[in-house]
């Protein structure tokens, strides 16, 4: 019982893991709470312009979704190299748009359609014809409110 | 005589939360949806089209974008990086220059009557133009505006724009109305 004993081997406690539910709780609730559901799988290579204009999308529920840029490396024997649009989880021409747009607006509240906004995701070095199309398509459905998705840019003047 | 009951083991309790940890780190985005917003012109029937809507050439500011992603502003070449500038210039007009926007003195609830500039700006670009550029030139011309509106803002009551109430909002959206016409897109660039 000697205060000062060296040799003999201590052992160390076990480490409570009690807790461990705790933590790890903690880190779920966090990451419920601060992300949102994948709307679809990319299949277009996407890499979205930056701007410092910018307003944040509100009421996630009432937005559409479009994209467009070049297919990913893995369907490029499919579809080619040139950019093309995405609607859902597939590929599509100009001329599905319209179908996309009421099929999207049938799913909703009728007095929230004119709420309803289109966002495009579109990638940087697409050329504007695309685009261009793109836009003519939703206004002659009426889909008018658009926005142009892009990463946040800090201006320093 | 109430039994006990036994104690449910919590060890696995630990391994549910990881799985739905997991799940959630998988199935989830960080990433919070952001852009310009804009409206697009409501669509006309082919047979009103007409040209009556004339606008005087000096309220209008003219920014053509071509294939090369080259801008030309008002007839000459320009550096995306003047834009927002010379955009400004051109919205504010301050020294009521004839060859920039007229004014018109308008009422405006908190400012009385004040001049306003009758200023559209008007963007065109190719089929060839990337849509990098063409949304750097949308975000340089928003920038511009949001500029003014701040810094009447600052002037009038020492506030951001941001955090003006509505009404002072709306007056200051009146003065510096958000005008960019955007033309049909041409094929300048011959076949792409």
């Amino acid at each position: 019982m000697g205060k000062f004993r060296d040799g003999g081997k201590k052992e160390v406690p076990a480490i409570s893991t009690s807790s461990l539910p705790d933590v790890v709780y903690m880190l779920l609730f966090f990451f419920m709470v601060s992300t949102t559901m994948k709307e679809v799988d990319l299949k277009v290579k996407m890499n979205v312009p930056m701007a410092s204009e910018i307003k944040k999308l509100e009421k996630k529920s009432l937005v559409s979704y479009i994209y467009i840029g070049k297919p990913k490396e893995k369907f490029t024997k499919a579809y080619g190299t040139e950019p093309r649009i995405q609607l859902n989880d597939q590929f599509a021409d100009v001329k599905d748009i319209a179908e996309y747009i009421d099929a999207e607006r049938q799913q909703k509240d009728e007095k929230e359609i004119p709420l309803m906004t289109t966002s495009l995701k579109v990638d940087e070095d697409t050329k504007m014809g695309i685009v261009s199309d793109v836009k003519q398509e939703l206004r002659k459905v009426s889909a008018l409110k658009i926005n142009y998705s892009t990463k946040k840019k800090v201006r320093n003047n | 005589m109430a039994r006990k009951t036994p104690d449910i083991p919590s060890a696995s309790l630990a391994d549910t939360a990881f799985m739905m940890l997991i799940f959630f780190l998988v199935s989830t985005t960080m990433d919070t949806d952001a852009g310009i917003s804009r409206m697009l012109p409501p669509p006309v029937p082919k047979e009103e089209i007409n040209d009556d809507q004339k606008i005087k050439e000096r309220n209008v500011y003219v920014v053509l974008i071509n294939k090369n992603d080259q801008l030309m502003v008002e007839g000459e070449p320009m550096h995306i990086g003047e834009l927002k500038k010379k955009a400004k210039e051109f919205i504010e007009n301050p020294a009521d220059d004839p060859t920039l926007p007229e004014k018109k003195v308008e009422e405006v609830p908190f400012f009385g009557n004040y001049p306003v500039s009758k200023q559209v700006i008007s963007l065109q670009n190719d089929r060839g133009t990337s849509y990098g550029l063409y949304v750097q030139v949308q975000d340089e011309l928003a920038a511009a505006y949001n500029e003014l509106r701040n810094e009447l803002a600052q002037k009038k009551w020492g506030k951001r724009y941001d955090d003006l109430e509505k009404e002072q909002q709306d007056a200051i959206k009146k003065i510096y109305p958000q005008k960019i016409s955007e033309a049909e897109p041409k094929n300048y660039g011959g076949k792409k």
